[in-house]
């Protein structure tokens, strides 16, 4: 995309902002690493925004804005609902930021291109057909099949919150992204625990999808109390692994933007964002739409109730896909 | 030298399987592969590598030490670790075929460590070499030739066959009760070898600089300003050390349940806030500390102890599953550059 | 060799201090029966109840988990009790959700006065359990042995 390097540049020389963060180029074309760049020689040898900056970058903000003056921040549309959110929790020193919000049309990384079969990686040309040079030849393949997994289901290409924007403010989408919710919700219960067990046995505690969410901002995690009874980092029964991603859904239910960080993280491809889902569809049909992020004024639902609020047993009643 | 035809392979672990418990890498549904319990039909993945790495074969990520159990005033031990009975580990890489030598440095070394040694005993490693390396593949840095793989077994495929050649007088012993293998020459397998060896000469990894590196360079590096800006993104998640093949530390936690308590151990992260927490609190308290201690202990601390053996061996796990791609080339290349 | 003692419930009962437990209470000095195998934990609020008890509770080996609390308006915290409901129907529909049995988990909603309904729904509840048979799927097998 143009222009996002120019304007870090054009903010850190100008002395609008002392520090930018962005990402930085990596070893291979795919894997750009979240990076706060402090000079204009770094940006202009390492700053970069392509279809490979899928990273979410308003969690490094709680650490960042916290500190000593002003830091530049480039938000895609998904990450400016976490950044909205964070504000909201006073999470982040709004003051100290200066964001800019930058549209995105999807991105892609090195596995979801190697989930197309490709091996060998080296370098990639075009932008919605993209042709990779790999060490066993070049392939062609559209970036719409190569996109991650939390793009596939794109919410919104709009920015929730800006101090300037490049490129055209978007609108909210169609994304169907509760296709896979109802999908799940019409299968037997049997069916639905074997498909979870399946899923979560596969997990390996590496904690990843806690450390990358923004709404898991607490500075002590419940699972990182040894005095808690809970094993942070051990899979040693099947029980542990359900208590485990039950109550990390459970701690950003309505705070949850579903950026969906933590399905793009996951090492075992493990589809975490459908547990948060399923509590974003649930909130919506039973308290009325809500989306975390969307402004900083409405109440989040679970902080909040209804006198006509329904019973527990009439939902559960219901069940599934009857709701 | 023995072969066998990929169409046949199924019967091949078939016939493995009747002598002991076989696990090969096989897809899951999003096609990530992982070492699975064979069982009759499972396809082997033509994946590089396996998602976790091999050395669950010895040091699986969760394992019970022991058990006791209070009587009124007695107390009972109840099972001293997990029945291991012998196993075969099928299509072990060439990186993961040396890291079993980096963790027979920590395990075996005396006093040895019974539960991995046990396992280590009951297993035949039958390793299969790299048709297709991958961008991310550095092991000859660490001077690993992926298309011979250390191992029991050596296998190769190439063509329409699997070519079969024991090394070890348990691969032998493997190998004489295997009817479905026939006999060959090696040719193939050196022409296999051959192409091997000319993609590896294209890998963009294939020679990093480590003169920075190895014993007796820790106060050159430990102070290094870089530690700082390098580890600034890193999330503190465990997946590089839990998808590492060399990552050997591990905690031990007890599980009690009233009248019972249960031993086991689980892999720890160094990047975890409370790895090696003491009464006095986090020796390592950001994650700065947490960082450094990583990739020193696996270029410096453990070369110093270890006749400079790196505690590397390039497989690339790390550069595929961080979710902000920090890696250890990263490290080594960004410590490298600054030094000449 | 030991014999296999017949599978019962276990169920555990979290009941806010100041309505359910005092109706539990009424209850028992009202003489009314209800199963013996319900554990009654005493919160001072149902709001109080944080979704890793009900977990800790399937682990330990509960085969039902039942939230009684005061009336909807009746709180004695005035709203405790509102969002208490929001979170145990959004937490119990999750588990729905991962395919565990619905009736393993119930609010209900028993106020100082109505011991005959707290016996009542006890017994109902048992009786619901007893139907669904042992919780195999938020067990945890460390603690079966």
């Amino acid at each position: 995309m143009q222009g996002v390097k120019e304007k870090a540049l054009e903010l850190l020389s100008s002395g609008k902002v002392q520090r930018v963060l962005g990402w930085k180029t990596g070893e291979f074309f795919y894997d750009l690493t979240p990076a706060v760049f402090e000079s204009t020689a770094e940006i202009e040898s390492d700053f970069v925004y392509n279809v490979f900056s899928g990273a979410n970058l308003s969690k490094y903000l709680i650490k960042e804005s916290k500190k000593e003056g002003k830091i530049a921040v480039f938000l895609k549309p998904c990450d400016s609902f976490s950044f909205v959110q964070l504000q909201k929790e006073h999470r982040i020193n709004r003051e100290n930021i200066y964001a800019v919000g930058v549209q995105c049309d999807g991105k892609c990384d090195g596995e979801s291109l190697r989930a197309l079969g490709l091996e060998g990686l080296l370098s990639v040309d075009g932008e919605e057909t993209l042709t990779v040079h790999t060490l066993y030849g070049d392939k062609t393949i559209e970036k719409k099949d190569a996109l991650l997994g939390k793009c596939k289901t794109c919410k919104s290409k709009k920015i929730a919150s800006f101090d300037e924007i490049i490129g055209e403010q978007g609108e909210d989408l169609e994304s169907g992204r509760f296709e896979e919710i109802k999908k799940l919700e019409a299968m037997t219960p049997d069916e639905r625990f074997s498909f979870w067990q399946g899923e979560l046995s596969k997990c390996i505690r590496c904690n990843a999808c806690r450390n990358v969410c923004p709404a898991c901002s607490c500075e002590k995690c419940v699972f990182d109390n040894p005095a808690s009874g809970v094993q942070n980092k051990a899979v040693a029964d099947s029980f542990e692994e359900k208590l485990f991603h039950i109550i990390r859904a459970f701690h950003v239910t309505a705070r949850c933007t579903d950026c969906g960080e933590c399905s793009r993280v996951c090492p075992q491809n493990i589809p975490l964002h459908l547990l948060n889902r399923k509590f974003i569809k649930d909130i919506n049909e039973l308290y009325g739409t809500y989306q975390a992020g969307a402004d900083m004024q409405s109440r989040p639902p679970l902080m909040d109730f209804s006198f006509d609020d329904p019973e527990c047993s009439e939902v559960l009643a219901k069940g599934g896909n009857g709701k | 030298m023995k072969r066998i035809a990929l169409t046949e392979l199924n019967s091949l672990f078939a016939s493995i399987n009747e002598r002991m418990n076989l696990f090969i890498p096989a897809n899951d549904e999003s096609g990530q592969s992982h070492f699975t319990k064979w069982h009759d039909g499972l396809p082997l993945s033509r994946n590089l590598n396996t998602v976790r790495s091999a050395k669950d074969a010895f040091f699986p990520q969760v394992e019970n030490l022991m058990g006791f159990k209070v009587n009124g005033k007695q107390i009972e031990l109840t099972g001293m670790g997990d029945e291991v009975e012998d196993f075969a580990f099928f299509g072990v890489r060439a990186c993961d075929a040396k890291s079993f030598e980096i963790l027979d440095r920590v395990f075996l070394m005396e006093p040895a460590d019974t539960y991995c040694e046990k396992r280590r005993n009951n297993c035949t490693v039958i390793s299969l070499a790299c048709s297709r390396p991958s961008e991310t593949c550095f092991c000859t840095t660490f001077g690993i030739d992926p298309a011979s793989p250390k191992g029991d077994v050596t296998c190769w495929i190439k063509g329409d066959f699997l070519y079969w050649e024991p090394n070890t007088d348990k691969g032998n012993e493997l190998t004489n009760v295997l009817s479905v293998l026939s006999d060959c020459d090696d040719t193939e397998v050196n022409s296999a070898k051959e192409e091997i060896h000319q993609i590896t000469e294209r890998l963009p990894l294939k020679e990093l600089n480590l003169s920075s590196f190895g014993p007796g360079k820790t106060k050159a590096l430990f102070d290094r300003p870089e530690w700082k800006t390098l580890s600034e993104a890193c999330l503190g998640c465990g997946t590089c050390t839990f998808v590492c093949p060399t990552c050997q530390c591990y905690d031990i936690e007890e599980f009690a349940n009233g009248d019972s308590v249960k031993r086991f151990r689980c892999w720890d992260s160094c990047m975890y806030s409370d790895f090696t927490m003491m009464s006095a609190g986090q020796p390592r308290p950001t994650q700065t500390e947490r960082f450094r201690q990583r990739f020193m202990h696996k270029l410096v601390y453990f070369p110093d102890n270890n006749d400079g053996t790196y505690s590397c061996v390039g497989c690339g796990r790390c550069l595929r599953k961080c979710p902000v791609h920090l890696n250890i080339v990263k490290v080594i290349k960004t410590l490298e550059e600054v030094a000449e | 060799m030991q014999v296999k003692k017949e599978w019962t419930p276990l169920i555990v009962a979290f009941c806010c201090n100041w309505c359910s437990y005092a109706g539990a209470d009424l209850s028992g000095t009202n003489r009314l029966q209800y199963p013996a195998n319900v554990k009654i934990i005493r919160i001072p609020c149902s709001c109080r109840l944080n979704p890793m008890f009900i977990l800790r509770a399937f682990q330990r080996g509960a085969d039902g988990v039942i939230l009684c609390g005061c009336h909807p308006g009746d709180c004695h915290y005035s709203t405790g009790n509102y969002y208490a409901r929001r979170r145990m129907t959004l937490l119990f529909s999750m588990l729905d959700f991962l395919g565990i049995e619905r009736g393993r988990t119930r609010v209900e909603w028993v106020s100082a006065a109505e011991g005959a309904k707290f016996a009542e729904t006890m017994n109902d509840f048992v009786k619901t359990i007893t139907e669904l048979g042992e919780n195999k799927k938020l067990e945890d097998l460390r603690c079966r042995e």
